[in-house]
């Protein structure tokens, strides 16, 4: 296996885009991002797209081929990928062992999402779940994180506030990131008083309906020395998958995969969750960054409430959780959350987020999930001096 | 759902049945053909029991389209007495009755009619038990 670094990246900015359609979407993040990795674009080898449902929101399957075609990137063995929400994570992976492989010098991993095009958004991201077994009886996706929460607050005495303050936070980070759909900082009282979506989860704990792409650049490292760059480097991958239903997992104030995808990635990076610098985590719902802090093993189990409401995930905590604002501020076009957290990393680690910039990180993780927790990557980049 | 794909889900939806690991004894509901715990592939089909408690919930305020005529409705994950879960709405309670904890029986019910192809289709749902 090679060694592989990250060179460049390109996203659009997330939100409700309704006059720009998918294959656009992807084409400007595509174009951006060859750009800033600096490259001839004939150099490019193949590119990996994830996304979760394009067939439902939009009516349109074979996407590799089309949003190649109309990123001026025809010809190119390009391949969609689908994990359901961690589709962007799967992409990402898929890309590095092509390059760790030695097949391939530069490929692309990217994700798009455009669900702002008429569908019925709910039933549409349902179709994570267990269509016969969870769907059928009326379960909605919040519901599912509902649940967790539910048996979460029972078994550890989680709060609606500790959750409330895993938003609140999200947003002053979200408010600094000009690629996000919701960059303003909200109060306590906004996610309590929000009007409920699946008790005792209000609108402001769910990310929001998001159109999106974004793209990152792949290399080997010793490709991109030679090219003068930043060694932003990948140590570990990992990735897992888990039953679908959530009924199906013994404890139902967990989502093992995550620990699971975290395990082997940190395995590869022989390095363990004290020597990351931050995290991007995949906050779906305020509950799933409480519950995936926990497996990451940044707080114990039943600790990552309060950990969230004493600030220790905070831009200037111990672990800065979700710099980016995460998806709940930053927004969730759910094929191309994984890539976005990717490019989050890279902006960090290089020294180019701006007004949320980290005091010189050198590890960064995202963690991408699929469904109530079906399918989990975990990435780890490292800057290489 | 086109009625092919609701009529072989009926033994599951109409009589809870479930199979049973002939060779570790585990039960899987729905029936599987590698077993889950063993990875053995022979079964006996064994019917679960009916009763059970709630082990999570949540109500439901903002449904899909074909479940918007219920809501607030309750959904919960209910562990049954031989240890087997699953998912189903809570019908005939107000949702501030149901907790973790909430004893409740699996019974018989109209589920929802499928807009395209007119199909109306039956399951279960769990009824709280009253104390």
């Amino acid at each position: 296996m090679r060694d592989v670094a990250v060179i460049g990246f390109g996203m659009t900015k997330f939100g409700e885009i309704w006059p720009t359609p998918l294959r656009d979407l992807y084409a400007e993040a595509a174009n951006v991002c060859i750009k800033d990795a600096g490259i001839e674009r004939d150099k490019l080898q193949s590119a990996y797209i994830g996304c979760m449902s394009s067939g439902l929101f939009n009516g349109q399957e074979h996407l590799a081929s089309i949003l190649t075609d109309y990123a001026g990137l025809g010809g190119l063995a390009a391949t969609r990928v689908e994990s359901a929400c961690a589709s962007g994570g799967a992409a990402f992976r898929a890309a590095y062992l092509e390059v760790a492989s030695g097949a391939s010098d530069f490929v692309m991993a990217g994700g798009v999402e455009k669900m702002n095009d008429g569908a019925d958004a709910t039933y549409c991201l349902s179709t994570a779940s267990d269509q016969e077994y969870e769907v059928f009886h009326g379960v909605t996706f919040p519901g599912l994180y509902a649940m967790m929460a539910h048996a979460h607050m029972h078994q550890y005495g989680t709060t609606p506030e500790q959750l409330a303050a895993v938003a609140v936070k999200n947003h002053v980070n979200g408010a600094l990131n000009p690629y996000a759909q919701f960059p303003v900082e909200i109060s306590e009282q906004t996610v309590l008083g929000a009007v409920r979506v699946a008790e005792p989860l209000g609108l402001f704990d769910c990310s929001p309906v998001t159109d999106g792409a974004a793209c990152v650049m792949l290399c080997p490292v010793d490709v991109a020395k030679e090219l003068g760059k930043p060694i932003i480097k990948v140590i570990g991958s990992g990735h897992a998958t888990d039953s679908i239903a959530l009924h199906d997992r013994a404890d139902l104030a967990s989502i093992p995969v995550v620990k699971l995808a975290a395990e082997r990635a940190f395995a590869q990076a022989g390095i363990g969750i004290g020597d990351v610098d931050f995290c991007e985590v995949h906050d779906c719902f305020t509950i799933a960054e409480v519950v995936c802090t926990e497996e990451l093993g940044l707080f114990e189990r039943g600790q990552g409430g309060p950990a969230a409401a004493e600030g220790v995930t905070a831009r200037d905590g111990k672990h800065p959780v979700n710099t980016s604002g995460g998806l709940k501020s930053k927004g969730h076009p759910v094929g191309a959350t994984g890539i976005a957290q990717i490019c989050e990393l890279y902006m960090q680690l290089t020294g180019r987020a701006d007004g949320r910039q980290l005091s010189s990180p050198r590890i960064g993780l995202a963690q991408n999930m699929g469904g109530s927790g079906g399918s989990s990557t975990v990435h780890i980049l490292e800057v290489v001096s | 759902m086109i009625s092919p794909r609701y009529h072989r889900e009926k033994p599951q939806r109409y009589r809870l049945e479930a199979g049973k690991c002939d060779s570790c004894g585990e039960v899987h509901f729905p029936p599987r053909k590698v077993c889950r715990k063993c990875f053995a592939g022979d079964f006996t089909t064994v019917n679960l029991p009916r009763r059970g408690k709630v082990v999570t919930y949540t109500t439901i305020w903002i449904p899909p389209a074909q479940f918007e005529s219920l809501k607030p409705y309750v959904v919960a994950i209910v562990e049954l007495e031989n240890g087997t879960r699953l998912t189903a709405m809570v019908c005939e309670a107000p949702p501030d009755e149901v907790t973790i904890g909430t004893e409740v029986e699996i019974v018989f019910r109209k589920l929802q009619s499928d807009p395209v192809w007119e199909v109306l289709q039956y399951g279960y749902k769990a009824r709280v038990i009253s104390t």
